[in-house]
C-alpha cells in the first residue's frame, strides 16, 4: 500500500512539472514582462523607466532561464523561471500585485471556502442520493417520468439564475438571511446557510440524474436478480444490495473533488461576499493580477492530482476486488 | 452593401456545409440511417428538434453580415459604407433595433420607468415643472389615448394568436400532405414519426410568437435596458453567440480528441503514455482559471496590435473565435479519454486482427476500421457538450474572461443586468428574458442530446438500462 502511494506519488511529479512549464510559457514566453507591464500602467501613456521600475519592484527585471552575470548556481537561479516558477513547488508564491504575501492570503481564504464547499458537498450528495434511489425504486412509473423531466429542467437553468434568484427571494423580500457578507466562527452559519442551498439546488439535476443511471445499471445485474429470486423484499433489495453497491462508483467518482473543494466556488463566492479563494480568484482575474492566477493554477492542479490519488485508494478502500498493482 | 466576412460566420456555415454534406451521405448509407430513424421517433428529441431549428434559424440569419451603404455619397461622389456591420437578422428586426428609448422601461409600457422633470405649459400659458413619467419615444407612441393601452394590447395580443393559428393550419395541412397519415391517427399518437409532438411544439412555439410579433411593432415586450435597447433584441441576438460558442468549439475540440484519442488507444507504448500524460496535465489545471489566463493573455496581445484589430465588430469577432478555441482546446480531454479506451477494446477484436494480419497500413486500419466504429461516441459527445457550453459562456462572460463586452451575449446581459435585482424599484426583465431564453434553448439542447444518445449508444439498446 505504502509503496503504492509512493509511486503514485512519484507519478504526480512530471505532471506538475508539466503544469509548472505550462504557466510558466503562457504567462512569461507568450507575454513578456513588459507587456504585462505596460497593460497594468496603462497602454497608451507610459514611460520606459516607468515599466523598469515595476519590473524591479515585482522581481521581472531577471534574465527568462539563465543568468550569464551571475555565479555558480545563481547562474539558474537568479532567473524569473527559477524565481516564478521552480518556487512554487515548495509553495512559495511570492507576493501578489497588492504586495501582501499570496501565502498567507490563500491560508487565511480557505476557511472561509471550506465552510462554504464542504456543507454543499456533503448535504448535495446526500440529497442527490435520495432523489435518486427514490427514482429508481419508483422506476417506469409518472414520479421517475417526471422527476428526471424535473432533473432535466434544472440542469437547465443556467447557475447564474439559482444565485441571483435564491438572493432576491431570501434575502431581499423575505429578509431572512443577510444578502453578502461573512463573519468567523459559528456567526457565518447565517452568511453561509444559503450559498450552500443555491449550490445543492444547482446541483441537483445532473447528480440526481447521474446517480439514478447508475443505480438503475446495478439493478439489472444479476445479484440483484437472486436477492429477488430468494425472497427479499424490494426495499431490502433497495437498500442492503443497490444502494451499497451503487455507492461504490458514487462515493469513489465523488472523493476527486474533495481536496479541491478548498479552492473554493468563484461565482458563488464573489455574489454573496464571501472573503474565500473563489473570489481571490476572480478579484486577480479581474484585476489582471497574473502572479494570483499563476498561483492559483498551480495550486488547483496540486490539489486535483492530490484528488485522483485518493480516488485511486478509495478504489481499494471499498471494493476489495480492485488490486494494487 | 458590401457583405462582410466575420472568421466565425465562415467557420458556422463552414459547419452547416459540413452536417449537410453528412446527412447527404447518411442517406445513402442504411445502417447509419437506422439510428437517426430511431432519433426521429422520440417524442421530446423531436419537439426539441423543432424548438432549436427556430433558435438555429435565427443564429444563422445573425451569421451573414453586410456593412450597408450610407445614405450620403463620398465626397468623390462614391458610395461610403457603413463602419460598423449588420447582418440579415438585424436588418429583418431593424424596428427592435432602431427604437431605443432612454433608459429603462417595463414591458408593454407606455410610459418610463422613473420620474423625470417635466416642463409642462397649464392651461394659463405659464410653464410649470413636474416630476411625471414621461411617454417613451416608441413603445406605445401610436396610441393617442392612453387608456386605449389595455385594449390595444390585447387586439395585438389577440390578432397575434389568430396569425399564430392560421401559419400552425399550414403546418397541419403540410404535414398531413408529406407524411400521408390521417389526423386521426397523429391525434392518437399512432405515427411512426411523432407528429403530435412536433405539431405540438410548433404550436406552442407560434402562440408565443405570433403575440410577440404582433406587439413587438408597438412594444417593447421585454422593455428595455439601461440604455434604453429593446431587451427582446438583445435576447434574440444573444440566441448566435450561444450557438456559435457551442458549435465552433466542438469543432475545434474534434480533431484533438479523435486522433490523439485513437492514436493513443490504437498504438498503446510510449505514444500512449506521452498522450495520456498531456491530457493529465491539461485536465489537472483548473478549467476557468486556465481559460481566464488564456484570456487575459489574449488581451495583452489585443492591446499591444490595435492596427490588426481595426473595427471593434472584427475585435469582438476574435476575442469569440479565441474563446472558442481556448474552450476547444481545454475540453477535448474528456472526449480523448473515452475514444482511447474505445480503440483499445476495438483493436483486440478478430476483424481489425485480422487486417492486420493482411499486412494493412496503420493509417488505413484506423481510417477505415476505427473510426466508423467510434463515430457514435463523438456524435453523442457533441449533442451532449453543445448545452454544457453555451451555460459556460454565461458564466464566463460574467467573471470577465468571456465573450467581448461589446458582444451581445446571454453572458454580458446578465452581466450588465447584475446589479438590477437590488436596486430600487427592481428592474426584473432584463434577466428574466436572459434567463428564458438561455433556459428554453439548453433544455431543448438536452432534450435532443438524449435522444441522440439514447439513438446511438448501444448500450441503451442491448442492456437492460432504461432510457435517461
Amino acid at each position: 500500500m505504502i509503496a503504492y502511494v509512493i509511486r503514485r506519488v512519484a507519478y504526480a511529479v512530471p505532471i506538475l512539472i508539466g503544469v509548472n512549464l505550462l504557466t510558466f510559457l503562457l504567462f512569461f514566453v507568450v507575454n513578456t514582462p513588459d507587456d504585462m507591464a505596460r497593460m497594468q500602467l496603462g497602454v497608451r501613456r507610459v514611460t520606459a523607466e516607468a515599466v523598469e521600475k515595476w519590473k524591479v519592484e515585482r522581481g521581472y527585471d531577471k534574465p527568462m532561464l539563465y543568468n550569464a552575470t551571475a555565479r555558480g548556481f545563481d547562474r539558474f537561479a537568479d532567473t524569473i523561471f527559477y524565481e516564478k516558477s521552480v518556487r512554487l513547488f515548495a509553495f512559495d508564491f511570492g507576493n501578489a500585485d497588492d504586495g501582501r504575501s499570496i501565502r498567507h492570503e490563500i491560508l487565511t481564504r480557505m476557511w472561509p471556502s471550506l465552510a462554504l464547499q464542504l456543507p454543499v458537498f456533503i448535504v448535495g450528495l446526500a440529497v442527490n442520493i435520495t432523489f435518486a434511489l427514490l427514482m429508481a425504486f419508483f422506476r417506469a412509473t409518472y414520479l421517475d417520468f417526471w422527476g428526471v423531466v424535473l432533473c432535466v429542467a434544472m440542469m437547465s437553468v443556467s447557475g447564474l439564475f439559482y444565485i441571483i434568484g435564491g438572493q432576491y427571494l431570501f434575502s431581499k423580500v423575505w429578509n431572512l438571511v443577510p444578502i453578502s457578507g461573512y463573519a468567523s466562527g459559528w456567526d457565518a452559519a447565517k452568511f453561509v446557510i444559503l450559498p450552500v442551498a443555491v449550490g445543492v439546488v444547482g446541483g441537483i439535476g445532473s447528480g440526481a440524474r447521474w446517480y439514478r443511471t447508475i443505480f438503475l445499471e446495478e439493478m439489472g445485474k444479476d445479484y440483484v436478480r437472486t436477492a429477488r429470486a430468494k425472497g427479499l423484499a424490494e426495499t431490502a433489495v433497495m437498500f442492503k444490495h443497490v444502494l451499497k453497491n451503487g455507492m461504490i462508483p458514487i462515493l469513489t467518482g465523488a472523493v476527486v473533488v474533495i481536496p479541491t473543494l478548498f479552492m473554493g466556488a468563484l461565482i458563488s463566492e464573489s455574489f454573496f461576499g464571501i472573503p474565500g479563494l473563489g473570489s481571490y480568484t476572480i478579484d486577480a482575474i479581474q484585476a489582471q493580477d497574473f502572479s494570483v492566477v499563476r498561483s492559483m493554477v498551480f495550486l488547483g492542479s496540486v490539489l486535483y492530482i492530490f484528488g485522483l490519488l485518493l480516488t485511486d485508494i478509495s478504489y481499494t478502500l471499498v471494493d476489495p476486488r480492485v488490486r494494487l498493482e | 452593401m458590401i457583405p462582410v466576412l466575420l472568421t466565425t460566420d465562415v467557420l458556422v456555415w463552414l459547419l452547416v456545409a459540413a452536417v449537410g454534406a453528412y446527412f447527404a451521405y447518411v442517406r445513402r448509407q442504411p445502417h447509419l440511417l437506422v439510428p437517426w430513424r430511431r432519433v426521429t421517433r422520440s417524442a421530446s428529441g423531436m419537439s426539441a428538434l423543432v424548438v432549436l431549428a427556430v433558435f438555429l434559424a435565427i443564429g444563422l440569419l445573425d451569421s451573414l453580415h453586410y456593412r450597408p451603404a450610407l445614405e450620403r455619397g463620398g465626397e468623390q461622389g462614391g458610395t461610403v459604407y457603413a463602419v460598423e456591420a449588420l447582418s440579415v437578422f438585424d436588418a429583418i428586426a431593424s424596428p427592435l433595433r432602431a427604437h431605443r428609448e432612454r433608459t429603462y422601461s417595463a414591458p408593454l409600457a407606455t410610459r418610463a420607468y422613473a420620474r423625470e422633470t417635466l416642463e409642462i405649459p397649464g392651461a394659463d400659458g405659464r410653464v410649470r415643472q413636474m416630476r411625471e413619467y414621461p411617454r417613451l419615444a416608441w413603445g406605445g407612441a401610436h396610441l393617442k389615448d392612453e387608456a386605449e393601452h389595455g385594449k390595444d394590447v390585447l387586439l395585438r395580443t389577440l390578432s397575434g394568436l389568430a396569425l399564430a393559428l392560421f401559419a400552425w393550419g399550414v403546418l397541419v395541412a403540410g404535414v398531413l400532405a408529406a407524411s400521408g397519415s390521417t389526423w386521426h391517427a397523429i391525434w392518437r399518437a399512432d405515427t411512426a414519426t411523432p407528429w403530435w409532438a412536433v405539431l405540438l411544439a410548433a404550436g406552442l412555439l407560434l402562440a408565443l410568437a405570433g403575440p410577440l410579433l404582433a406587439l413587438c411593432t408597438g412594444y417593447h415586450v421585454f422593455g428595455t435596458d439601461k440604455v434604453g435597447q429593446d431587451v427582446l433584441y438583445l435576447a434574440l441576438k444573444s440566441i448566435r453567440t450561444g450557438l456559435v460558442i457551442g458549435t465552433v468549439t466542438t469543432l475545434v475540440l474534434l480533431p484533438f480528441a479523435i486522433s490523439l484519442g485513437i492514436m493513443a488507444g490504437y498504438f498503446r507504448g510510449w505514444i500512449d503514455d506521452v498522450i495520456q500524460y498531456i491530457y493529465t496535465t491539461i485536465n489537472s489545471i483548473p478549467g476557468v482559471l486556465l481559460i481566464a489566463a488564456a484570456v487575459l493573455l489574449m488581451q495583452v496581445y489585443v492591446d499591444r496590435h490595435p492596427e490588426l484589430f481595426p473595427t471593434s465588430a472584427q475585435r469582438a469577432d476574435l476575442r469569440l473565435l479565441f474563446l472558442c478555441i481556448i474552450l476547444g482546446l481545454t475540453s477535448w480531454t474528456g472526449l480523448a479519454r473515452l475514444l482511447r479506451g474505445e480503440a483499445l477494446k476495438l483493436r483486440e477484436l478478430e476483424y481489425i486482427q485480422a487486417a492486420q494480419a493482411f499486412g494493412a497500413r496503420d493509417s488505413y486500419i484506423i481510417g477505415r476500421h476505427i473510426l466508423p466504429n467510434v463515430m457514435h461516441i463523438v456524435l453523442i459527445s457533441l449533442v451532449m457538450d453543445f448545452s454544457g457550453l453555451v451555460l459556460a459562456e454565461a458564466v464566463l462572460s460574467y467573471v470577465g474572461v468571456g465573450v467581448d463586452p461589446s458582444m451581445i451575449s446571454f453572458g454580458t446581459m446578465i452581466n450588465a443586468a447584475r446589479l438590477e435585482m437590488s436596486r430600487e424599484p427592481v428592474v426584473w426583465w432584463v434577466l428574466a428574458a436572459a434567463f428564458v431564453f438561455m433556459f428554453v434553448l439548453v433544455l431543448a439542447a438536452n432534450l435532443f442530446a438524449d435522444a441522440v444518445r439514447d439513438a446511438f449508444d448501444p448500450r441503451v439498446r442491448v442492456g437492460g438500462v432504461a432510457s435517461a
